[in-house]
């Protein structure tokens, strides 16, 4: 059994943009690496993993409960090892009953305990959705304090590959729009290892959005980050990439793709400012706008529906709040406003690509017609 | 000695409030046997004793209390019909046994859940008459500083979990109370009270199969008063033996209406759940008012049916002939504790009505714990904002 601290190598040094002397971990599911000279990586599954293992040795209150988290070692293998390790009374093996586990674990947690519990995919949370809002969201609010609920709901979120229609669908707007939760979502093994931690210690119910493509991707992670301790603030973004001509906001595998835009906006002189918005809710309107302040002008991306979108928040946030900054209509891409396919063909025009966020980067720009 | 048992325990409990009344809430704790109207119906258990074990302080302490839950429930009737209580207002006159023989076994240890039928619940866990009140008219100083209102009490000192308005969700919420007190081995049980209606739920078969797998000690109270808002037992359930719908879980039939039968059972289910698992009691019970204030309660049934339950079974009556033929209080005795009952309420409700509402700052507190100071809107975004604290 892989041990998950075997996976850390320790390397001294910093992250740095440029590898000369890239060191090739062999991360086994890893797809791409982003090695740089000297520095640690760690993919977004073990970081996902060691923030639970670190956040339960912590704090004996906190447990992780959901469908196959124990024995299987997780249907994605995020809880591996946390039943060897911490025993059947802190990893709990449900039933296939989104309802009546979701209720158990909204119940634990109004009782004091702090539930980490695993939607297989959050398309399952449907099941559940009462005891999300109703249950957990809003007690604290209904109970003017004295019920609060310190729980997580975690798992994959938005399209995998290949999986379908009812196995696509992204939750961030759904959730982001509800008062008393709070809606993550990590792109990073950083952004996974801080804002899981952040959010099983926060008092407040969390849904953390993780992707399931990213999974296996490596990244590099600082020495600060991979401390115990490390927490990533909630409603922060961050600027992942700075640049002047325009804004691009995003968050989880779609941080990836404004990424890889802005490398070719660049060639084409374009410099983009790519934000990671980490927090979905609550949203980081300042960082956004002050954004825009600078660039003049807003792309904004994501991977669900395009109506009523997290992206439908953003550009009304700043159509609001920086409508004299603005230098050109705001710009939405979204995933198509179909359900989603299952050819690779249709797959693929379903959801946004690098080259929808390059042109939608020029045509805020001007550069296109 | 399972009296003094009894009486430490009956110590234990809050009560609601303090009084003196001479010689009846005396420290006379001499012991006496109720046998229950009917015998239980078991589902995969044995069946407690009929014989309850009480004292003349219980009964005369139950005769108030219902007393007092009672006049609660007809003063908020008056209140929803002058408009002071709006919203939804379900009443819980008829069904005080259930609470009232529950919190005699029980300790505030032992949590409480229950639905939107939760004024009379959250009285027995300790909580005041002006809360109530207060409460139910929206003031500041409601039990929920109004920003719940009647389907939303707590009192979590007291383990009591509310007040939910959604049929059913308070099942599944009360298997994980049960779960998290035996996490942290707490050697307590949890009530999860529901309707018949919510019996057919399909979360709360979920909750009942984890529990049952877990060992939790979860204790489903199906309070069936034979009606989900309008809808008959029959019309709704194949199976209205709710009882034995745990299947693999035993179960109890109790007569709701009278509170020595419940007060049996529900220590009978706390021993069980506390070794084996969960458990089911139904209690056969009865509501004089209809689903809400907005139900008049007579379109699916008759008045006739209703003055029959009143007349034959009425929870209150049976204590009061109890007290009587025990000789532990003259008619007009308790006749005075009624008109000092209802002048408790009558001062309360006033208390409450001098009660200013919440300040419009209280919008916005409460929707999270930590708020790390996030902007939050009001209607007009440009015009009310606040930082969440």
């Amino acid at each position: 059994m892989w041990g998950i601290l075997g996976r850390r190598a320790v390397v001294n040094g910093g992250i740095s943009a440029s590898s000369l002397r890239s060191r090739v971990r062999s991360s086994s599911v890893s797809a791409r690496s982003y090695a740089a000279a000297g520095s640690k990586e760690m993919t977004v599954r073990d970081a996902l993993n060691s923030a639970i293992d670190e956040e339960m040795s912590a704090d004996p209150k906190v447990f992780v409960m959901g469908e196959e988290v124990g024995q299987y070692q997780g249907a994605y293998k995020i809880t591996k090892g946390l039943l060897e390790k911490y025993g059947p009374e802190r990893v709990y093996d449900t039933p296939i009953t989104e309802a009546g586990f979701t209720g158990i674990g909204v119940g634990a947690a109004y009782a004091g305990l702090k539930p980490v519990v695993e939607f297989m995919t959050f398309n399952f949370s449907m099941q559940a959705i009462d005891h999300i809002i109703n249950s957990a969201a809003k007690s604290n609010y209904m109970s003017a304090g004295q019920i609060n609920v310190p729980i997580v709901f975690r798992g994959p979120n938005g399209a995998a590959a290949g999986v379908g229609a009812q196995h696509s669908q992204c939750y961030a707007a759904w959730y982001a729009s509800v008062p008393g939760l709070k809606v993550l979502a990590p792109y990073s093994a950083e952004d996974a290892r801080g804002l899981l931690k952040a959010a099983i210690r926060d008092p407040d119910p969390v849904v953390f959005l993780e992707n399931e493509l990213l999974y296996g991707e490596s990244f590099p992670i600082s020495e600060e980050a991979l401390d115990s301790s490390f927490c990533l603030p909630i409603g922060k973004a961050k600027i992942e990439r700075e640049g002047k001509d325009v804004t691009i906001t995003t968050f989880s595998k779609m941080v990836g793709f404004a990424l890889k835009a802005a490398e070719k906006l660049a060639e084409e002189g374009i410099s983009a400012e790519v934000i990671n918005l980490r927090s979905i809710r609550p949203l980081d309107r300042a960082t956004i706008n002050a954004s825009v302040r600078k660039t003049s002008r807003l792309v904004t991306v994501e991977e669900g529906f395009p109506q009523h979108g997290v992206c439908a928040e953003i550009c009304a946030s700043v159509v609001e709040e920086s409508f004299s900054y603005l230098d050109a209509p705001v710009e939405r891409i979204a995933g198509a406003d179909v359900p989603m396919p299952y050819a690779a063909n249709l797959e693929r025009l379903a959801l946004p690509q690098v080259e929808d966020i390059v042109r939608a980067a020029k045509r805020a720009c001007f550069r296109s017609k | 000695m399972a009296l003094s048992r009894l009486t430490s325990r009956s110590n234990g409990i809050s009560r609601p409030l303090s009084t003196a009344f001479g010689r009846f809430i005396s420290t006379d704790t001499t012991p006496i046997t109720i046998e229950t109207s009917l015998p239980f119906t078991a589902h995969l258990c044995d069946p407690p004793s009929r014989s309850v074990e009480s004292s003349t302080q219980e009964l005369l302490d139950f005769f108030r209390t219902m007393a007092l839950m009672r006049r609660m429930e007809i003063a908020a009737d008056s209140l929803y019909k002058a408009k002071l209580i709006r919203g939804f207002c379900h009443l819980y006159d008829g069904q005080e046994a259930v609470a009232i023989g529950m919190e005699a076994v029980i300790t505030k240890k032992d949590a409480i859940i229950t639905a939107y039928r939760d004024h009379c619940i959250f009285l027995g866990r300790g909580g005041s008459l002006y809360e109530v009140f207060a409460e139910l008219m929206g003031r500041q100083d409601g039990c929920s500083k109004g920003k719940g209102g009647s389907m939303h009490f707590y009192k979590k000192d007291s383990s009591f979990y509310g007040g939910h308005g959604i049929v059913g969700a308070q099942v599944p919420l009360g298997c994980g109370i049960a779960f998290a007190q035996k996490y942290v081995k707490e050697e307590a049980v949890t009530f999860a009270m529901y309707g018949d209606g919510a019996a057919n739920q399909g979360q709360l078969f979920e909750a009942l199969n984890i529990s049952a797998l877990w060992d939790l000690p979860s204790i489903l109270v199906c309070e069936n008063n034979h009606y989900g808002m309008g809808t008959a037992e029959w019309r709704a359930a194949k199976s209205p033996s709710y009882y034995k719908r745990g299947d693999y879980v035993p179960g109890l039939k109790v007569d709701g209406m009278d509170a020595f039968a419940v007060k049996q059972a529900c220590k009978f289910a706390k021993e069980h759940a506390l070794k084996n698992g969960p458990i089911i009691l139904e209690m056969d019970t009865y509501r004089y008012h209809g689903h809400s204030m907005s139900d008049p309660g007579s379109t699916y049934r008759t008045r006739d049916e209703i003055s029959g339950v009143r007349q034959e079974r009425d929870p209150i009556e049976r204590i009061k002939k109890l007290v009587l033929s025990h000789d532990l209080a003259t008619e007009k005795e308790l006749k005075d504790m009624e008109k000092e009952i209802r002048k408790e309420v009558d001062d309360a409700i006033a208390k409450a009505k001098d009660c200013s509402m919440p300040e419009p700052s209280e919008l916005f507190t409460n929707v999270y714990v930590k708020g790390f100071g996030t902007k939050s809107f009001g209607a007009d975004r440009k015009e009310v904002k606040a930082a969440l604290p």
